[in-house]
């Protein structure tokens, strides 16, 4: 499956849910927000939310600024 | 109350009150120790971030800044830093509100140009309505005009934030008869926001009336900034009771301090 992960193609196996996405990227139980084709996805949700072949996906973080 | 004891009332924004009238940013330190020293030693209780892109695969132990200014101890305010128009505004504001647990305060910055970074007022508009609309409390940058300013507040947005000169430029309050202006007209809280260099730029907008002030590189920049953070809380306190005190007219002429009666030469 070829998902855009922060502007960026990616291809992944085995990763049915948003949940399994930050397992994959190491991002499990960090802060972070998950878009998903440009809604959000609330954190209670991200074991639910299934990917599809070409979805885009955002997770960002806080970070310092002004 | 007599004249000696009278206190400050804390400034409030949406609903949440705050003794501290100094806002700080997070940006531009050397790194996260420096940056919690300084955000310390200010006093802040509002403290900036911003909201990027997760490095993947990269550091994936690296501190959050999140640790360093917990949300238990301070009000987050994201920003939408380097949104060139409302959409992008738009979706930042509602990660962030999903990053920070549904917490609905944000600064709202929509910007014109890489190199003045000046409000985009027509954006910013556009981008404010639709994030009252989505629910959230906005706390806008905009410029320093008080038409701009009127309509931003009729709107809705809950702090009216102008800029004292160009984000990051150390200059100043380059028009402060226009922040007067809309300090006089606003019925929600004033602060300054962008362009404070050091601390007598930051006494001058409470001097004015401002409600508040919000600066990140002026401490940051600094040779020194836990110094600088420092002399900006004096600023801010110094600045608001001078307003508090209402200051002495201004005179064309000398007016002795000393009596004149019983002078030697009389």
């Amino acid at each position: 499956m070829q998902l855009l992960i922060n502007g960026e193609w990616q291809h992944l196996e085995d990763t049915r849910t948003v949940s399994e996405l930050l397992d994959t990227l190491g991002l499990a139980g960090k802060r972070v927000a998950v878009e998903l084709n440009e809604s959000i996805v609330p954190r209670s949700t991200h074991a639910d939310v299934t990917l599809a072949d070409g979805d885009q996906v955002e997770i960002v973080h806080a970070i310092g600024g002004g | 109350m007599t004249e000696s004891t009278r206190l400050d009332a804390p400034l409030t924004i949406a609903g949440r009150t705050f003794n501290s009238r100094l806002l700080v940013g997070t940006g531009k330190y050397r790194d996260f120790d420096q940056a919690r020293d300084a955000i310390t030693e200010s006093g802040a209780e509002i403290v900036t971030v911003a909201v990027r892109r997760s490095n993947l695969g990269q550091n994936p132990d690296e501190p959050n800044l999140l640790d360093i200014i917990p949300p238990t101890r301070y009000t987050i305010l994201p920003n939408t830093a380097g949104c060139f128009n409302a959409r992008d505004a738009v979706r930042t504001c509602q990660l962030a509100r999903e990053l920070l647990d549904g917490h609905n305060l944000v600064k709202l910055e929509v910007l014109g140009d890489e190199h003045t970074l000046y409000p985009n007022v027509m954006e910013t508009l556009s981008a404010a309505r639709t994030l009252i609309d989505d629910g959230f409390d906005v706390m806008v940058y905009t410029s320093d005009d008080p038409i701009v300013a009127r309509e931003l507040e009729s709107m809705g947005c809950c702090a009216i934030m102008p800029l004292g000169s160009l984000i990051g430029s150390g200059q100043g309050l380059l028009n402060p008869h226009s922040l007067s202006l809309i300090i006089d007209h606003a019925r929600v809280p004033v602060l300054v926001d962008a362009g404070i260099g050091t601390a007598s730029d930051a006494a001058l907008a409470m001097e004015l009336g401002c409600d508040g002030v919000l600066l990140n590189s002026a401490i940051a920049h600094a040779r020194q900034p836990v110094v600088m953070a420092r002399a900006m809380r004096q600023a801010v306190e110094a600045g608001r009771n001078a307003w508090l005190a209402e200051r002495m007219p201004r005179r064309t002429l000398a007016r002795a301090s000393s009596p004149t009666e019983g002078r030697i030469n009389a």
